[in-house]
């Protein structure tokens, strides 16, 4: 296959020689993805846990829907925001359309379930643990959310791992609300797309490997730091 | 709802650090096809732009029916597309004030560099048609209601045909992945030029058939009407579309070239 | 062992009574209705076979359960308590974290946690392990830690569920030896148990529960040797069907 040679080809040289142009797409992918999974994380750890503790009348509704938004298509997310952030939209005042800005939203609606539903998962397991002597201890069951949280610390890396996984490789969303602007909005993913409509296929493979390895990359990263950590602290 | 609150405080906290880089002097945001932005004519035009107007002009490239959308929403202050009879509908629904001829350039056929159904001796476009048709050798549409989409079904009009599958096969892609498609089943397909001589993944394909009236593709600027869309950038827009009629404008697109050769014919009045 | 800033102050502690209190799940009764007052600063062990709602009445004692019927109140201000339990329930931190932890829970200002918190571990013997994790602790180790968590607490009472069950001797006696300092700092000890030996080093009084269903309440001596049930006649003999 020599579209696949020319692809390690492409991508060694795009490494090799640090294009410019590259730098600033990786820069942005990373700065949009990590800012998603910040605020995912900020909203989903507390929700997931949220609902792990506390027992209402349609949680199980909640944690359905929640469940199957894991599997919302990028597209749709990315859509729902567009008509969301347009100046036609509710929230166009703001400007956010064909900006970073609108990115992070729309990874952050694509990961925020699969942080809070999974979160809720290992929160639920953690405290079925840990309940009664924590109510022993006479925490309230929200002041139990942050020991909760903490404790399950290793196993929610991995949640947030995958969160990230999902808002780095989906480019159905970011390309409807950011529009792939040159220089703008352009990410690894929509970078891609385009080189493959352009037909420049080894160009768009080889940016593929370098995304896959700078995602392979956060998650040596973030596996070092987890199993450090587990060791030292069991 | 806090979450809503939460996530508006988050972007507040991440908004100008995100949008810092590329905030200057000022800029428009220009919806267009993916042909302009693919062929690299705004790589080549835009800079001239910026310089000689501090303002920088970010391309958002998608199919022209989400092109038209995209502006109809306010959400672009400026249109770039080929699609006349849909941009004189856009000025005269009041989305826009006035639209203006910018350049033109053409649709080929492309298909197996063996032609199988002989369009390479073809006089006119509508023959060309006819020949695929006759021989129902495979055919890939766009298939997505693109400004390309439908030229091509006004070609198949022309020749008077009702193209069917199983030969004729709509795709539902833009324009590079139609072709990425055509090459990989030996199909033929319509391209307009700019996206094939860009266009690197050709495999068995080859330029068959060219230079009739009926293909050529005329771009057109439309201004966006500022009482629809207040908000928008409405005087930097109009110098893009000034420049753009401009004689540097114009020149600019003139001196456009891949290997060597012109993509786009300036044809302002 | 004694140390005085950690005396209690000589006060009465509430009598905590149980009217009518029963358990049922899932239209199964698992503890009948029980009516029973406990006082004084004494060292109670709840006796019985397993399943006799051993572990029931010291959830609800501790409210870490609520009655199905009945009540369970204490007369007065409920007192500050803590509870040790079988399998000792330790965060995924280490030994000395574990402990500050508890202090922060219990509002200790930030200062005063690791000095107070290094006293506990060297008061059960856990000093050298203070930076290990508390979750790969041997057994008798973790219990130690669980009850110098519940030491920082200064409970008034402290409810202890089987905390030897699953020891060896000598952490068996680790942890009864606490319990005797619990109690010399003026603690109520409720502490459950099915070993009779354990039951008359250390109690003042026993309950005896049998099949959901309180048989006596006595006290040590009159339980072990002039016991009003034929049950726990059986009981003590040995003879009692588990």
């Amino acid at each position: 296959m020599p579209t696949t040679d020319n692809a390690f080809a492409t991508a060694l040289r795009l490494v090799l020689h640090l294009d410019p142009a590259l730098r600033e797409i990786v820069a942005l992918s990373l700065q949009v993805s990590l800012a998603a999974v910040a605020v995912g994380a900020l909203i989903g750890l507390p929700l997931g846990a949220a609902l792990a503790l506390w027992r209402f009348p349609g949680r199980g509704a909640v944690v359905v829907v929640l469940n199957a938004l894991m599997g919302l298509p990028p597209v749709v997310a990315g859509l729902a925001v567009y008509l969301l952030l347009s100046r036609a939209g509710p929230l166009g005042q703001f400007g956010l359309l064909f900006t970073p800005g609108a990115m992070v939203v729309a990874q952050v609606l694509l990961i925020l379930p699969i942080i809070a539903a999974l979160t809720r998962q290992q929160v639920e397991e953690l405290h079925a643990e840990y309940r009664e002597q924590l109510q022993s201890l006479g925490l309230s069951r929200l002041r139990r959310i942050p020991t909760l949280l903490w404790d399950a610390r290793f196993g929610l890396m991995t949640v947030i791992l995958a969160g990230f996984g999902r808002a780095s490789a989906e480019v159905g969303a970011v390309m409807i609300v950011g529009g792939n602007i040159d220089g703008v909005t352009r990410v690894m993913t929509t970078a891609i797309v385009l080189e493959t409509s352009k037909g420049n296929l080894p160009l768009a493979l080889g940016l593929g490997l370098v995304l896959l390895a700078l995602v392979t990359l956060i998650n040596g990263a973030a596996y070092l730091v987890g199993e450090t950590a587990r060791r030292r602290l069991g | 709802m806090p979450k809503a609150g939460l996530i508006l405080a988050a972007l507040a906290l991440m908004g100008p650090s995100l949008n810092a880089a590329a905030q200057n002097i000022g800029h428009i945001t220009l919806a267009s096809t993916t042909s302009t932005e693919n062929s690299g004519l705004f790589g080549a035009i835009i800079p001239a732009f910026t310089e000689a107007t501090g303002i920088e002009v970010r391309v958002v490239a998608v199919g022209t029916g989400q092109a038209f959308e995209i502006a109809r929403r306010g959400d672009a202050d400026s249109l770039l597309v080929h699609d006349t009879e849909g941009e004189t509908r856009f000025v005269a629904d009041g989305h826009g004030t006035e639209r203006a001829d910018v350049m033109y350039n053409d649709y080929v056929l492309v298909g197996p560099a063996g032609d199988p159904a002989a369009i390479a001796d073809a006089e006119t476009a509508a023959e060309a048609f006819a020949l695929i048709a006759a021989a129902e050798a495979p055919f890939a549409s766009r298939g997505d209601d693109s400004g390309t989409h439908r030229a091509e079904q006004r070609r198949w009009e022309a020749a008077g045909i009702a193209p069917a599958s199983p030969w004729y096969r709509e795709l539902g892609s833009g324009m590079g992945a139609t072709l990425n498609t055509a090459a990989a089943m030996d199909a033929y397909a319509m391209t307009d030029r700019a996206t094939w001589v860009a266009f690197d993944n050709r495999q068995g394909l080859a330029l068959l058939f060219e230079g009739d009236e009926t293909l050529f593709n005329q771009y057109g600027s439309v201004r966006i009407s500022p009482e629809r869309h207040p908000h928008l950038k409405h005087d930097l827009a109009a110098q893009w579309h000034e420049w753009l009629l401009s004689e540097a404008g114009q020149q600019a697109i003139a001196d456009f070239r891949v290997d060597g050769q012109q993509l786009f014919f300036p044809n302002a009045e | 062992m004694t140390q005085m800033a950690h005396q209690l102050p000589e006060l009465a502690i509430p009598a905590l009574r149980f009217e009518g209190a029963s358990v049922v799940h899932r239209s199964q009764t698992l503890l009948q209705p029980l009516t029973l007052s406990l006082d004084g600063c004494r060292r109670t062990l709840v006796m019985g076979p397993n399943g006799a709602g051993k572990s029931l009445l010291m959830r609800l004692a501790h409210g870490l359960l609520l009655p199905s019927a009945g009540q369970v109140y204490w007369e007065g201000k409920p007192p500050r308590q803590a509870m040790v339990f079988q399998r000792p329930v330790l965060l995924k931190r280490s030994a000395l974290d574990n402990l500050t932890y508890a202090l922060a829970v219990s509002g200790t200002p930030w200062r005063a946690r690791k000095p107070l918190a290094r006293e506990a571990l060297a008061r059960f013997g856990l000093s050298p392990l203070e930076r290990r994790p508390a979750r790969v602790l041997s057994g008798g180790e973790q219990q130690r830690l669980a009850l110098a968590r519940a030491w920082l607490l200064a409970p008034e009472v402290l409810f202890l569920d089987e905390p030897t069950a699953a020891l060896d001797p000598a952490s068996m006696r680790a942890v009864e030896a606490a319990v005797l300092d619990f109690h010399a700092r003026g603690t109520r000890i409720l502490m459950t148990t099915h070993d009779l030996n354990q039951a008359k080093r250390l109690a003042d009084d026993v309950v005896l529960l049998h099949e959901g269903r309180l048989i006596e309440h006595s006290d040590a001596e009159r339980f072990f040797t002039t016991p009003a049930s034929p049950t726990t006649r059986a009981f003590i003999d040995g003879d009692l069907i588990w």
